[in-house]
């Protein structure tokens, strides 16, 4: 199959890949790009671990192909920290064991970043249906809800 | 894992989608939201040689209301009816039972009518497509052709769509004032498909039920109405005894469906109790 020439726009770069039409936004980010924080699970759309926002909306990047968003503004994992300061989200999922493994992490962190960013005042029922979008295999839910909603009260200030 | 190898088209309008698809009819796929075609792709339970993504046609991400009808463009998203799109009962209907579709990533992606043009019995806006009779605008180079829901949906993931056609609009009558409804589902967890979904819509003259439909999803191998169950209860006041007799009607007029997640008798207990839940609902 033949190769596309298309650039995307990741964390504010821009990446000119040559990808086959087959190729996932998923992979693309991960082989192409050579941004591996996306983690891929499933990859037919159950678990999560690949959520990426695309245009401030969080996505599941193994359901789309990367010719597909060529002109979107796509944001990994790898643009939540400034320097060697993690984002808020970063530092709650540490400061409240949000993370065992740290396999689910990355696309629990995309999909509360985007939840967050829109609605900062979440209730706990919304915000719970929210992150039941992704699975934990560690099943530390808890203490993942727990860092989000602290999460939510760093990014207001 | 990994979807096989195909060639991509992105058409900027609905005309060259159309010429794309009388160009390759059986060989191409429309991508809309990609939520049900790329894990199919992925598992490689499809193979289609042409992908035409239509997501670069603007002019079909619309919601509008003309001739007492809510016409919704082909790539309008799921999310779009997060609130209501109209003031209409139509719209609060549309709100509360889009809030069961998958999870915010997939309603972001995923789009109304490609959930209708996929047929799959557990989605839920096929379930309202078959309660409310939507009409399915579909284009082909041949022109266009107006396929009510009774026609539309013919077995799971199947539909009278033809290999030449899009899906490029489906409309949805407006309830008008003093509509009422129901709605109720129950799936394994929140955002998965559900096992059983029920949707009562009615309309009350003084005490009695002057027109009601309901609708079943999830249950037998397409969306569905439940004709015997709606006769009984037009123009009737509703008592515990008829709602028990509606619910009984509903559950005998289907031929459940049976999977790894539940029986077929459980179906039809999920349709005797949720019938009678819908019911009730929406007279509350």
């Amino acid at each position: 199959m033949t190769k596309l020439d298309i650039n995307l726009n990741v964390n504010g770069e821009t990446y000119p890949i040559k990808v086959e039409a087959r190729r996932t936004l998923a992979d693309a980010l991960r082989d192409d790009c050579g941004l591996t924080g996306t983690h891929l699970g499933c990859e037919h759309g159950v678990c999560g671990a690949c959520t990426v926002l695309v245009d401030d909306q969080p996505v599941r990047a193994c359901l789309g192909f990367a010719v597909q968003f060529e002109g979107s503004q796509i944001r990994t994992v790898e643009g939540l920290a400034d320097g060697d300061e993690l984002h808020p989200l970063q530092q709650a999922f540490w400061d409240h064991h949000g993370l065992q493994c740290g396999f689910c992490t990355p696309g629990f962190l995309m999909l509360a970043v985007a939840v967050l960013e829109k609605n900062p005042d979440i209730d706990d029922g919304e915000l719970r249906r929210a992150l039941a979008s992704n699975l934990c295999r560690c099943t530390g839910y808890q203490n993942i809800v727990k860092a989000v909603r602290a999460a939510a009260g760093a990014m207001k200030r | 894992m990994k979807p096989a190898g195909f060639e991509y088209h992105a058409p900027r309008t609905l005309g060259e989608a159309v010429q794309l698809l009388h160009r390759f009819e059986d060989d191409a796929r429309i991508l809309a939201g990609g939520q049900s075609l790329v894990p199919m792709m992925n598992l490689r339970l499809a193979r289609p040689e042409h992908i035409i993504d239509i997501n670069r046609i603007g002019e079909l991400e619309h919601i509008s209301t003309a001739d007492g009808m809510l016409r919704i463009g082909a790539l309008t998203r799921h999310n779009a009816f997060m609130t209501p799109p109209t003031d209409d009962p139509l719209g609060r209907l549309l709100a509360e039972v889009g809030r069961h579709i998958g999870h915010l990533p997939i309603r972001v992606r995923g789009t109304f009518a490609g959930s209708i043009a996929h047929a799959d019995p557990a989605s839920e806006w096929c379930l309202v497509a078959a309660t409310l009779d939507a009409e399915m605008h579909a284009e082909s180079s041949a022109g266009q052709r107006l396929i009510p829901a009774s026609e539309f949906f013919l077995s799971s993931l199947a539909s009278d769509l033809k290999a030449d056609e899009v899906l490029a609009e489906v409309r949805l009558p407006l309830l008008g004032e003093g509509a009422r409804f129901g709605f109720e589902e129950v799936s394994r967890r929140a955002g998965d498909f559900a096992l059983t979904m029920i949707l009562a819509v009615l309309w009350l003259d003084g005490g009695r039920i002057d027109k009601v439909r309901i609708g079943i999803g999830g249950a037998a191998n397409r969306a569905m109405r439940a004709p015997e169950a709606e006769a009984l209860l037009s123009g009737q006041s509703a008592s515990p005894e008829l709602l028990r007799r509606a619910a009984e009607a509903a559950t005998a007029s289907i031929d459940p469906i049976k999977d790894i997640h539940a029986s077929a008798a459980y179906r039809r207990d999920l349709v005797r109790a949720l019938t009678r839940r819908a019911l009730e609902r929406a007279l509350a």
